[in-house]
Formats: C-alpha cells, sequence, structure tokens
C-alpha cells in the first residue's frame, strides 16, 4: 500500500477534518521556513492525540511508508520538508498545556504548544520557559525539541535540551513511550538528551514535561555603538574574561542596522559600525554591580554612544533591530540567504574579516548579526535573483562561510539544524565513521528508516549493514560503489 | 584458538608495552580479570578493543577506579582497561570557557588546572576520579543546582566504539546542533556503550565569593516549607542541600555565589527566609557534597520531584521504622536527588527489605531508587537499578552499539 492508500485506513482512527488528500490542500504543506525546497506530501493527517499520532506511525511502519512531523513549519533547514511517497504529521492542533506545577517547577505541555504562550501562561506565576528561539511567537515546543533551538538567552540558560525534563515518544515503531519525569535522572541511557536536536528522525514527541525558569529580579540592558565590529569584540572578551556571564551578548554589523533602521526604525547610534545589546539578569544587586562593569568595559573598548533601557518599552525598543533583523534584510536586498554557523568566540574578528574578503571577492554583500557570546553566526547573504548568477555567488559565499566555521574549530550550525539543506556539509564535520556511529544510533530507533529520511545524513544507509571499521584503504563506501547513492 | 600467550602479546603490542596479567588486586566485582592494560592514546585504546572483539572478551573500563563498584556486577571480565595514562590537558581556551581534555586525567588536576584562569569545570568538590569517570557515572555534587548535570557540561567527546572504531561526537564550541548528540548517550553509560578517551567541557568562571546559609529543619513537613521558599524566591543559589542523619538533627544549607560586593547582602537575605536560627558561614558545612553514612556503608540513590520532600522523609522514616535500618538522608532536595545510607551493617535481607520499601513508595514522589556502594553479593542479588522506562529502547541501543557484549556486559539497566 502506498501513503495515499493510507487515507482510507486512517480516516476512522483520526478527528474529522484530519485527513488531508486535496491535492490543492496538500501544496500549503511543501515546505517549512527554508522555501528554496518544496515537495508535496502524499498525505497530510492532523492527529489530536498521542493515540492517533502512534495509530498513523504503526500504519506506517506496517507499510513501509515514510512520514515526517512538523509543528508550525517555521524550521530554516528544511527539516519538515515533507516526503513525496509519505506522510506528514502535523501536529498544530495538539496545542493543550496540560499542567503547570508550579511547586515542582515544571509544565507538561503537547507538542503544539507555542513557545511563546507557554511563558505568556506562566508569567504570573513567577516563571517561564527559557529557550527563546527568535520564532518564539510562532514555534512549537515540540520543533524546539527536535531542533534542540536556541535563543539570543541561551549564553546563560543553555539550549531547550537543558529545559526538557520528560517525553512521550511514538517510536518510528509506533510504539508510545515514556522518558524522564518531573524528577531527574531515570537510570538509563540518556535517551532524551539524544532525542532532543534528532530533528525528527527518531520519532514524534507526542508529549513533553519541560522545566519552568523564575523570571529574575532585575534585567537591566544596554546597547551600544561601536564604530567597528572589531572593538565591539574587543568588548565582549572583556566581558567574558571578567567572568560575568551576560543572560545575552547580541552584536550586529553596519549593514544589519542600516537593514533593521529601514524596517522598524529602530533608532540605533547614528553612523556605527557595529552595536552590542547587553542583557544581564539576577539579583539586584549582582546585575547593578556588574552592570556597571559592563559599561566600563564597553568605553574601554571604544563604544561611541551607551544607552541604557530605562524601563521595559525601552529594552523592546532594544530588542526590536535586532529581532527583526532577518525580515528587515528583504527592505535593503530583494533576495537572501540566512547563514546559521559556530565558530569559538575568540575567533570572531578573524571570522569577520574572512566573510567581509569572502563577500568582496564575490561581489555580493553579508549583512552579520549574531549572537556573540557564543559564537553563532548568522550572516544574510543579500543578493537579486533578477540579476544573472548573483544567486549562484551567494550560494557560493554561504557556503565558503560554513567551511570557514569548520576551519576554525566551530560547527555547521548552532541552532537551525541541518535538515535537507545542510546534510551535505556533515561529512566536512564528520567523518565517516562519526556518521556510522550516529547512524547505528538511528537504527536502534528506527530499523527501516522512516522517521523523517533523507535529513540530517548525506547517504542513506542501510540497517543491516555491519558497521565499517576504520581503514581508509577500504576505499568507497558500498552504496556509492553500487551507484545508489552520491557520497557528496 | 587464540592462545593466552598470543593474547597477552597482542594486547602488549596494542599497548606499546603496557598489558600485563591481572591479580586478586585488580579485581571488579569479585572478578579477576584475565588481563589489566593501560593505553596510552585513543589509537591504543581502539587496538585493545579491537582485539577484545574479534575474540570476544569483555572489558571493563576504569579511570581512578573510586566508583567501580557502581552498578551491577559484570557478568564477564578479560581486560582491565586503564585510562589513566590519557591524561593530558589537550586545550585549555580559556576566552572561550572550553577545555578539552584525556579521559584520565582527574578532576582535582584539572580544576588545579582551571584556576589559574579564574575557571572551573562546575562539578564539586574535587575528587581524585576522572574525567571520563566522572561522564561515565553522569554523578556530580551541588552546584548541579544552577550549572546543570554533566550531561550540561559536555559538549564533545571522543568515543572509541565496542568494535575498536573511534568516533567524535559533538565538538569544541559550546552551541552546536550538528547531528545526534552521542556525548549525552555516552553521559550515565556505565562503560557499556564505548571507552572516553577525549573530552570537551564548558567551563564556568570561579565565583568571586561564596558564602553559605545553614538552617535547622524541625520535621519533614517544615523541610518542604523551607525548600519551596527558596526555590521560589529570588536568592539564586548555586546549591540547595538537606542533611539528615539517623536520629539525628536536619539541617538544610543553601549555597550564595557571587561578586564580593553582592553576596554578603544576598546571604542576609537568606538568613532571614530561612528563619528560626539560620546562620551565614564563610565555609561549606562538613557534610557539604559529600555522601552519608561511612565508607562500606550501602548507599542509595533516590530522586524524587522537589515539592515532595516531605513525602520522601516520611517515607524514609517509614521504612525505617519497619525495617529496623537507621537511615541517613543527604543531598540536593532542591535538584531532586539525595543519596541514603544504610547504617549498622544491616544483612543481606534487611538490605533487600529496604530498597523494595523504598520502591513500594517511588511512585508517591515521582522518583526512583537506585542501589550504588553495596557488595557485589547484594548488588547480584537485588535489582540495582529497578524499573526503568524505555527499556526495550535502550537494549535495541546496546545492541545496535555493542552487539558482541564487549563492553561491562550486565553492568547496566535491565542486564545491559
Ligand atoms: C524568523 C525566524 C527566526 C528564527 N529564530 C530562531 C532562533 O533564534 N533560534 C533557533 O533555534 N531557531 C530559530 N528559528 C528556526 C525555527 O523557528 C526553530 O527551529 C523551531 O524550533 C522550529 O519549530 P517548529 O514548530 O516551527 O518546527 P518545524 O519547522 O515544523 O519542524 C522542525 C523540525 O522538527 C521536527 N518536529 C516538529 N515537531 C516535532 C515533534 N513533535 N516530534 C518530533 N519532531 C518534530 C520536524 O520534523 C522538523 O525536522 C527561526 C525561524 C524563523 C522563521
Ligand atoms: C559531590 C560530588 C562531587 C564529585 N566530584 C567529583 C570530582 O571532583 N571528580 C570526579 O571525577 N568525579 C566527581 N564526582 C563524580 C563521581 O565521584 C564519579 O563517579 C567519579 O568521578 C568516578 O571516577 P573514576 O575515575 O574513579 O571512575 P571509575 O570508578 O574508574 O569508573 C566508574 C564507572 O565509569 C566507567 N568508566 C570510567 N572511565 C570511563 C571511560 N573513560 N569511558 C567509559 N567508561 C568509563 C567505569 O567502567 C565504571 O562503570 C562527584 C560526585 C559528587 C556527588
Amino acid at each position: 500500500m502506498d501513503a495515499r492508500g493510507l487515507a482510507g485506513l486512517l480516516a476512522p482512527v483520526l478527528p474529522a477534518r484530519g485527513v488531508i488528500t486535496d491535492p490543492t490542500q496538500l501544496r500549503t504543506y511543501s515546505c517549512d521556513g527554508l522555501a528554496l525546497y518544496k515537495v508535496t506530501p502524499a498525505l497530510v493527517v492532523i492527529p489530536e492525540t498521542a493515540e492517533q499520532v502512534a495509530a498513523v506511525v504503526r500504519a506506517c511502519a506496517e507499510h513501509d511508508i515514510p512520514f515526517v512531523a512538523r509543528g508550525s513549519g517555521t524550521g530554516l533547514s528544511g527539516g519538515a520538508l515533507p516526503h513525496a511517497d509519505g506522510v506528514l504529521i502535523v501536529l498544530s492542533r495538539m496545542r493543550a498545556v496540560l499542567e503547570i506545577d508550579r511547586a515542582n517547577q515544571r509544565a507538561v505541555v503537547e507538542p503544539g504548544v507555542i513557545n511563546l504562550q507557554l511563558s505568556a501562561l506562566t508569567r504570573p506565576e513567577g516563571y517561564y520557559f527559557a529557550p527563546d528561539p527568535s520564532s518564539q511567537q510562532v514555534c512549537s515546543i515540540g520543533g524546539n525539541v527536535a531542533e534542540n533551538s536556541g535563543g539570543a538567552h541561551c549564553l546563560k540558560y543553555g539550549f531547550t535540551t537543558g529545559h526538557v525534563a520528560g517525553l512521550e515518544l511514538v517510536t518510528p515503531a509506533g510504539e508510545l513511550i515514556t522518558l524522564g519525569g518531573k524528577a531527574p535522572d531515570a537510570p538509563g541511557y540518556d535517551l532524551l538528551g539524544v532525542v532532543c536536536g534528532s530533528e525528527g528522525t527518531l520519532g514524534v514527541a507526542t508529549r513533553v514535561t519541560v522545566r519552568l525558569t523564575r523570571t529574575p529580579e532585575a534585567v537591566e540592558t544596554l546597547l551600544a555603538g561601536f564604530p567597528d565590529t572589531d572593538s565591539a569584540g574587543r568588548a565582549v572578551s572583556a566581558v567574558i574574561s571578567a567572568g560575568v556571564v551576560p543572560a545575552a551578548i547580541e552584536m550586529m554589523d553596519a549593514l544589519a542596522i542600516e537593514a533593521a533602521e529601514a524596517a522598524v526604525a529602530c533608532g540605533y547610534p547614528q553612523g556605527a559600525g557595529a552595536v552590542l545589546i547587553v542583557e544581564l539578569d539576577g539579583p539586584a544587586a549582582e546585575v547593578r554591580h556588574q552592570f556597571e562593569q559592563v559599561t566600563g568595559m564597553c568605553e574601554a573598548a571604544g563604544a561611541t554612544e551607551i544607552r541604557i533601557a530605562a524601563d521595559d518599552a525601552q529594552r523592546a525598543l532594544f530588542w526590536k533591530g535586532r529581532k527583526s533583523a532577518f525580515a528587515a534584510v528583504g527592505r535593503i536586498s530583494p533576495d537572501y540567504i540566512v547563514q546559521d554557523g559556530v565558530i569559538p568566540r575568540t575567533a570572531l574578528g578573524p571570522a569577520l574579516r574572512r566573510i567581509e574578503q569572502l563577500a568582496s571577492e564575490r561581489g555580493v554583500r553579508v549583512a552579520n548579526v549574531f549572537h556573540a557570546g557564543d559564537g553563532n553566526l548568522h550572516p544574510l547573504v543579500l543578493f537579486d535573483d533578477a540579476v544573472p548568477g548573483e544567486a549562484e555567488r551567494a550560494e557560493d559565499v554561504s557556503g565558503a562561510i560554513i567551511d570557514l566555521c569548520i576551519e576554525l574549530g566551530g560547527s555547521i550550525t548552532g541552532e537551525h539544524g541541518v535538515g535537507s539543506d545542510k546534510a551535505k556539509h556533515m561529512p566536512k564535520m564528520f567523518t565517516e565513521d562519526d556518521l556510522d556511529t550516529m547512524q547505528l544510533l538511528r537504527c536502534a530507533f528506527d530499523p527501516t528508516s522512516i522517521s523523517n529520511p533523507g535529513k540530517i545524513f548525506p547517504t542513506p544507509r542501510l540497517c543491516g549493514e555491519v558497521p565499517r571499521r576504520a581503514h581508509a584503504a577500504d576505499g568507497a563506501h558500498p552504496l556509492v560503489e553500487a551507484g545508489l547513492a552520491d557520497a557528496f | 584458538m587464540t592462545t593466552t600467550t598470543d593474547l597477552l602479546s597482542r594486547l602488549t603490542d596494542a599497548t606499546a608495552g603496557s598489558a600485563r596479567e591481572g591479580t586478586d588486586l585488580d579485581a571488579v566485582d569479585g572478578l579477576r580479570p584475565r588481563w589489566v592494560v593501560s593505553p596510552a592514546d585513543t589509537e591504543g585504546v581502539a587496538a585493545v578493543l579491537r582485539t577484545a572483539h574479534d575474540e570476544g572478551l569483555a572489558v571493563v573500563p576504569t579511570g581512578s577506579g573510586t566508583k567501580l563498584g557502581w552498578g551491577a556486577p559484570p557478568q564477564r571480565l578479560d581486560i582491565l582497561l586503564q585510562l589513566g595514562r590519557l591524561d593530558a590537558l589537550v586545550d585549555h581556551a580559556a576566552g572561550d570557557l572550553v577545555a578539552v581534555v584525556g579521559a584520565g586525567r582527574r578532576l582535582d588536576d584539572l580544576q588545579g588546572d582551571l584556576s589559574s584562569a579564574g575557571q572551573w569545570l562546575a562539578v564539586d568538590p574535587a575528587r581524585r576520579g576522572t574525567v571520563g569517570g566522572l561522564v561515565a557515572t553522569a554523578d556530580t555534587g551541588p552546584t548541579r543546582l544552577v550549572h546543570g548535570p554533566v550531561r550540561d557540561l559536555v559538549i564533545g567527546a571522543t568515543v572509541v566504539r565496542a568494535d575498536g572504531v573511534v568516533a567524535h561526537a559533538g565538538g569544541r564550541v559550546v552551541k552546536n546542533v550538528a547531528g545526534y548528540d552521542l556525548s549525552k548517550l555516552l553521559t550515565g553509560s556505565f562503560g557499556t556503550l564505548g571507552v572516553l578517551t577525549q573530552v570537551a567541557v564548558r567551563l564556568h568562571p570561579v565565583p568571586e565569593a561564596s558564602r553559605w546559609v545553614v538552617v535547622t529543619v524541625p520535621s519533614a513537613q517544615h523541610a518542604r516549607e523551607l525548600v519551596q521558599g527558596v526555590v521560589h524566591s529570588q536568592l539564586v543559589m548555586t546549591g540547595c542541600e538537606l542533611e539528615r542523619p539517623a536520629g539525628g538533627v536536619a539541617q538544610l544549607a543553601v549555597r550564595i555565589d557571587g561578586i564580593a560586593a553582592a553576596v554578603p547582602a544576598r546571604a542576609d537575605a537568606a538568613v532571614e527566609m530561612l528563619g528560626g536560627g539560620a546562620e551565614q558561614l564563610a565555609q561549606a558545612p562538613s557534610w557539604w557534597g559529600c555522601d552519608p553514612g561511612e565508607d562500606g556503608d550501602v548507599r542509595l540513590k533516590v530522586t524524587h520531584e522537589i515539592a515532595s520532600v516531605d513525602r520522601l522523609l516520611a517515607a524514609v522514616d517509614d521504612v525505617s521504622q519497619q525495617t529496623g535500618v537507621p537511615l541517613d538522608v543527604r543531598g540536593s532536595v532542591g535538584v531532586g536527588t539525595v543519596s541514603v545510607a544504610l547504617r549498622g551493617r544491616p544483612d543481606e535481607a534487611a538490605v533487600v527489605a529496604v530498597v523494595d520499601g523504598l520502591r513500594r513508595r517511588s511512585p508517591e514522589v515521582g522518583g526512583t531508587v537506585v542501589v550504588r556502594d553495596a557488595d557485589p553479593a547484594t548488588r547480584r542479588r537485588l535489582d540495582v537499578w529497578g524499573p526503568v522506562g524505555g527499556l526495550d529502547l535502550m537494549r535495541r541501543v546496546k545492541d545496535r552499539l555493542d552487539p558482541g557484549r564487549v563492553l561491562a556486559p550486565g553492568r547496566f539497566v535491565g542486564g545491559i
């Protein structure tokens, strides 16, 4: 049976309007936040309970049909890109906040719950959900778990994985299992830790127990203008080496500032070559003292102007320019690529210079807006698709930036994931043996490779294959030799 | 058939001469290894595991050997794989708050290396166990409340698989979502999935100042109120620990870290919040971060939901009364993990009764009971790990990564 054939089988199991077969409707699900790739799924299902998800996955397993989970579809790496012969499981109707357990600092939610909603609900109790991707108004907790999402504040508070205490998971065989819970350290392997960030390839999360974080007593935010990114980078280094751990340190370069101004008129310091947003939070006395220190360090590094947010409204204005930067570049360029790479923070200066060099060599512009505290770069490579050759040059620069990140000892992705987009880069960062080892784990969960196939890994591997032993002399992968796969 | 002398010479080659026959002194849980090897690098570890894999030998990795008696006794043991020579500080990137270190480096040594830069690996207090042992047992002390468990501190690892293949996971940057996070899988795996040879960890700045605030706790109910009071407050503690010796006076202590200019006032606030004769100390109380009981006592690791600390203490009292075994409780009640020591050297039947009794009550507190320190005979008799969620999946993971059951067979959950 093929995926379309499942429709009839699943209709009785799923709620009304829970099975979509209409071609026009199917097409609305053909991509996620990375619209570059589009695939129309064979079937879309919209379950309302974990049991329904399990029933769908069991049917897929039985008939060897691939499936892909989808939260809000904001992913930027094509992780929720559908499979043409597969089922897309849309989790947007599973939006119940099942429990807010303040006493235990936990909440239990369904996967479709929107990130910011959870914080909004728990803030009156003095709590919030710390991972704060810029897409937090729309992205789902399930998507956050699958991508191990980060945000501006993860420098201090860590990524999604540190805020997930338990999961209910439908395995690719269709079993409904529970990992972890409200208490820490459930005995056994840390499967929770590997499911977080596995981009939907190890099963579907149907319920998430999250850790809630106490809202801080005090928050102080400053915006500092610098003549260039080098001086701003010096300020960042000074802060980190002084042992201060800010809640966030974000940097934007001149082009990114220009874009933000054009879009939201955030009124950043005029003529600045770079701005830094530094936020400190914690006990009031601590924050006050450290804030003075940080202000002094910015001055010493050559800040031309320092503004301190007097209230929440002003803080929001500081952040507005930063948070809208991705969308804002549309104001200064018809097309752009958002890149996501990581370098060791201390390599910031050389990395930015090399990016600038790459850009000018190939005649494209790159705007930089990034999480300076942990070296997570988001170069925005600007181009005009109407100009012949420009898209290719932009692609080229974007790829070269990833190579640069690897060369500097960093990573090909800090928060957007590998998805469909970066699978080809994985062998640059990992050896064949590293990838085989990940594949062994995948096979333990998903022996027939039906859970979001084609994502993360550049070459499909068969779970029946014996893991290779490490010998360079072995030559090419058997699948490559047989002409069945491309090793990139 | 490979002979014993052949094997010794293969192991000797693999480890550049550091292989010998095992003695009684090398025994793990009463099992004397046939060989003891001490390779000097990852390649040596890989060569040992290739040999073991080819010959169907069982291997137990070890660092300092301080916790080799945790977990179920291994079913077989042919090679004791000592990692103490992999003790290099490979890199300390102070500006990035990252260190890369050989799995065999002792943590007290590592903390010494890092302290000159005003940094540390947020695991306290320093012991002589190795970084590899720390990661393999995933066990830390009080500061976990704010800095997170071991898995949050590990950002990358070099692992030798049971078949001798070397794999790398993660990297050396804090923020990284490329591929599966295999370092988390290895964290807490008790040497049953792979051998760690190198670990990349994230570091934290050493706090400028620290204070402890200690208060006497008259009842279980009171313990709950105090814990709830401090965790929901704005105190921002680095640790929140309870000490309740059997039949003795219970105490709660919190640690406040920060800048010298602010810590005393914050500690004053803690004194006020804890009330009832709370005291400020410049040093940790003597019991802080140490296991309860004495060497040789049976100890359990008991987890709970933080709001259930009163029910946990009540369950401990009931079980103690029913079995006649005095029970010390000490640990991170702000996190939800405590250690319970069985005093007075109870016999095996009494140990079993205590473990069963506490396991029966664990659903009330939402946690689990794991047996840690106990003699091998007792650990052989008991189900050390207790019930485990997702066990089938864990078995499949073990089957894929170590189909020949080379690595510490039987050590882990469900006989893995
Ligand atoms: C403007 C903008 C800004 C962004 N900023 C950030 C940022 O600051 N930080 C950051 O980390 N990301 C950011 N992102 C990326 C994206 O928002 C995150 O990756 C987010 O977590 C995706 O959530 P989602 O619900 O949209 O997931 P989707 O896009 O629907 O899916 C993402 C992946 O998760 C899988 N998945 C979804 N739900 C489940 C589930 N329940 N079980 C198993 N797998 C599942 C999918 O198969 C897919 O592989 C941004 C995106 C946009 C458009
Ligand atoms: C309050 C507190 C403070 C602590 N402080 C420290 C500290 O300062 N230093 C410290 O190291 N730990 C510390 N720990 C953790 C605890 O003591 C560890 O269990 C200990 O580190 C074990 O190290 P070891 O080298 O002696 O391991 P061993 O006793 O040799 O081994 C323990 C287990 O790990 C496995 N193992 C060991 N090395 C490896 C490896 N390289 N790869 C795979 N498996 C391996 C073994 O097979 C065995 O199952 C602390 C814990 C607490 C609660």
